[in-house]
């Protein structure tokens, strides 16, 4: 039972810290087509700049501060290079990002160094929050929860009631006549995109302190946002926030179950020994290939269900 | 002009008189490490530490003549990447390699180099290994042009082990691993020793996971946890290590950690207090020594490059080479290869022996303890956190020593 519920806090929390991420990144594809392969690139900036700032004036300041000066970055880079690059259509401009990530990661070797920066935890968020059982669940997860929620929330109501929401769904769908409205659609463009990249940054305020800021964490945590942003449906909020739940979830049981495929087939009387041919996958265990299992789910998701599971995309 | 005319002359008389006594040059050592990604910040670490030892012997004359410069080369952690370095190597005339990030890179360098030595006589290639670990490097898979400074994976563990028995309260250990081979030999020996050494002490679980990929070690550590474990035994290093000590402080965890690698770039920052007491690392050197032997280098080094000099075997390595330069005065590999067969040399944790049998260097084994530093027996910290290692025990080389099953072909 601790065993059980602390599993499944530690997923969902996993799975909020996901959902941070990935957030900005469907919430661009969304709204202006674009596949922003710089988008970790991104989270590492959020949580450098944030370890930077948060040596001057502490980390709380830091938390609101960071992701704003991310998200300006962000919005200079829609300003000056994808509005340029956005007329030669949509492969340009995932060339762009793809190129930006790279220049993105050099910049902060050069800038923070290779090694890992010492970006801890203030002591207000050190320690647990509360203990069960034996096990203590820490306060900085519980915080990492509570920040995701509510940037969930914020999201959602910024997009759906209020009248900049309206502008920029109406802007997305039916560009030219908002733009003949008298909106200025290619800045609300740069709204966007500076707000994804902003929450990016704010997941790596957080994600910076809860595992290590090092010029790595960027490409180590590219892949998985993607999985997230394909697995929930492209352009899909809800979408992606149910998917990030169910691969922290299906990713943290998975590591605690030791099944493997010879095991299932000694239930039904097929001994497996390593006389067996293919040994050496009949005897992989699941919580070995756990870590590999969202990629799985990608690819089952594309073959069965190309649009996600609240995709609304049909091509 | 007539001066310039004579100063050519002169020019050109001392440059074939250098090229005729290849003994007074400089030697080139091509370093075949990550620089970049993952491991970059552990590679950077290591080429520094041989270019600093390097300099070091330049300055003092170590080898009577000949000097050393070491090259870097970025392999990205990958073995393709390597065998392509190696052509580049061979191409420029560089005649020693040192390599040491993953075994499976080091697997694939001894056979490469043992193929290129065996085709071009005459451009004979050393490779000296300083980290690789994989004990099949010296057993089955040995190689007469290979030569390990560090102490294999069965070796520590048979330190550990050794000084495990001895702890009582150690019950229940928990094995956690990479899923590679260095991982799974790990793993292998350390049910093996234990076995016969504690049989008492029960193996609650074992778990190998996917090598730099695993973000969230908190699940795996909920599962230590409900396994009863006391103590856990890890060979993972880099961010594997930092990530899984981050999260069972988070989680409250009170095992004590055994670990290879806890001393090396990134993983005493993440530690901090919460390893304090509990982490553990067996090694072949640390700073803190009885003697501090070394301690004027790492402070050197900390001073130069604002990092911990952590990778003794550069010591060690350099030391080999110079003394069989001095032995055969020569530079040619194909003798000092045949000169370092057997070679003692001092270090910085004493004797180091080269043994001829399978060129595994043998040498005294440190355990040592995660501690605050209290300025008599932990001096210096690391990674300025305030912690520093204590020698908890040092086990002499015979004791660590392990038989080979290695049938070396010598060449000739």
């Amino acid at each position: 039972m601790e065993f059980f519920v602390i599993s499944l806090l530690n997923g969902v929390s996993y799975g909020l810290l996901l959902f941070m991420l990935s957030s900005g990144l469907t919430l661009i594809f969304s709204m202006m087509g674009v596949l922003n392969f710089a988008h970790a690139a991104f989270y590492m900036v959020g949580a450098y700049v944030a370890y930077a700032l948060g040596l001057k004036i502490g980390f709380f300041p830091a938390l609101f501060l960071a992701p704003l000066v991310v998200g300006v970055l962000g919005a200079l880079v829609e300003r000056y290079g994808l509005r340029t690059v956005h007329r030669y259509g949509h492969v340009a401009e995932l060339l762009f990002t793809f190129g930006l990530a790279y220049l993105i990661e050099e910049l902060v070797k050069v800038v923070w160094g290779l090694a890992a920066v010492p970006y801890r935890v203030p002591e207000i968020l050190e320690g647990p929050l509360f203990t069960l059982y034996s096990t203590s669940f820490p306060k900085l997860r519980g915080f990492m929860m509570l920040v995701a929620l509510l940037m969930l929330l914020s999201v959602f109501l910024m997009l759906t009631r209020t009248r900049i929401g309206l502008v920029i769904q109406a802007a997305l769908t039916h560009p030219e006549t908002a733009q003949a409205l008298g909106h200025n659609v290619p800045r609300v463009f740069m709204l966007v995109f500076g707000g994804g990249t902003a929450l990016a940054g704010l997941a790596g305020v957080i994600g910076g302190v809860a595992f290590i800021t090092e010029p790595s964490m960027a490409a180590s945590l590219g892949p998985i946002v993607f999985v997230v942003a394909v697995v929930g449906g492209m352009g899909s909020l809800v979408g992606a926030f149910l998917a990030s739940l169910l691969i922290g979830i299906v990713q943290t049981f998975a590591i605690a179950v030791d099944w493997s495929l010879g095991g299932m087939l000694a239930v039904i009387g097929i001994v497996v020994n390593e006389q067996t041919p293919l040994y050496s996958l009949w005897k992989l265990q699941l919580s070995q290939v756990a870590p590999v299992l969202p990629y799985l789910l990608l690819v089952l998701m594309l073959i069965f269900r190309p649009k996600g599971l609240l995709g609304t995309r049909a091509d | 002009m007539f001066n310039l005319k004579r100063a050519r002359w002169a020019l050109f008389l001392v440059s074939t008189l250098l090229a005729g006594s290849a003994y007074a040059q400089t030697v080139k050592i091509a370093f075949i490490d990550p620089l970049s990604g993952l491991l970059g910040p552990v590679g950077q670490n290591q080429l520094r530490s041989w270019q600093y030892i390097a300099d070091i012997a330049n300055q003092k004359n170590w080898a009577g003549g000949p000097k050393f410069e070491i090259v870097g080369f970025d392999n990205k952690l990958s073995p393709q990447e390597s065998l392509t370095i190696l052509k580049q190597v061979e191409d420029q005339g560089i005649r020693y390699i040192v390599q040491g990030n993953g075994s499976s890179v080091a697997l694939a360098l001894a056979d490469a180099v043992a193929k290129h030595n065996a085709r071009n006589p005459g451009k004979e290639i050393v490779y000296l290994n300083y980290a690789a670990v994989d004990p099949d490097l010296t057993n089955s898979k040995c190689d007469y042009w290979h030569f390990r400074l560090d102490i294999n994976s069965d070796m520590k563990m048979e330190a550990l082990t050794t000084y495990l028995a001895k702890d009582k309260s150690v019950k229940n250990v928990y094995l956690l691993n990479q899923n590679y081979s260095f991982g799974q030999a790990v793993a292998r020996a350390a049910k093996e020793y234990l076995a016969r050494k504690r049989p008492d002490v029960k193996i609650v679980g074992e778990d190998l996971h996917p090598l730099a990929q695993v973000k969230d070690f908190a699940p795996y550590v909920s599962k230590i946890k409900a396994a009863g474990a006391d103590t856990v035994i890890t060979g993972n290093w880099g961010n594997d290590l930092a990530l899984l000590i981050k999260a069972a402080k988070d989680a409250g965890l009170n095992d004590k950690f055994y670990t290879y690698y806890a001393a090396t770039t990134g993983v005493p920052t993440a530690m901090g207090a919460a390893g304090e007491n509990k982490v553990y690392y067996v090694g072949y050197w640390n700073v803190n020594n009885e003697k501090f032997v070394g301690a004027d280098l790492a402070m050197g080094y900390l001073k130069k490059f604002d990092d911990d000099y952590y990778t003794m075997a550069t010591y060690t390595g350099v030391a080999f080479l110079a003394k069989a330069f001095k032995e055969t005065k020569s530079t040619d590999p194909v003798k000092v290869a045949k000169a370092l067969e057997g070679m003692k040399v001092q270090s910085l944790n004493g004797e180091v022996e080269m043994r001829k049998s399978d060129h595994q260097a043998q040498q005294s084994v440190t355990i040592a303890k995660w501690v605050k530093i209290n300025g008599k027996t932990v001096k210096y910290d690391q990674e300025k956190t305030g912690y520093g290692w204590e020698t908890e025990v040092v086990i002499p080389a015979y004791v660590a020593t392990q038989p080979t099953s290695c049938q070396m072909k010598r060449p000739g």
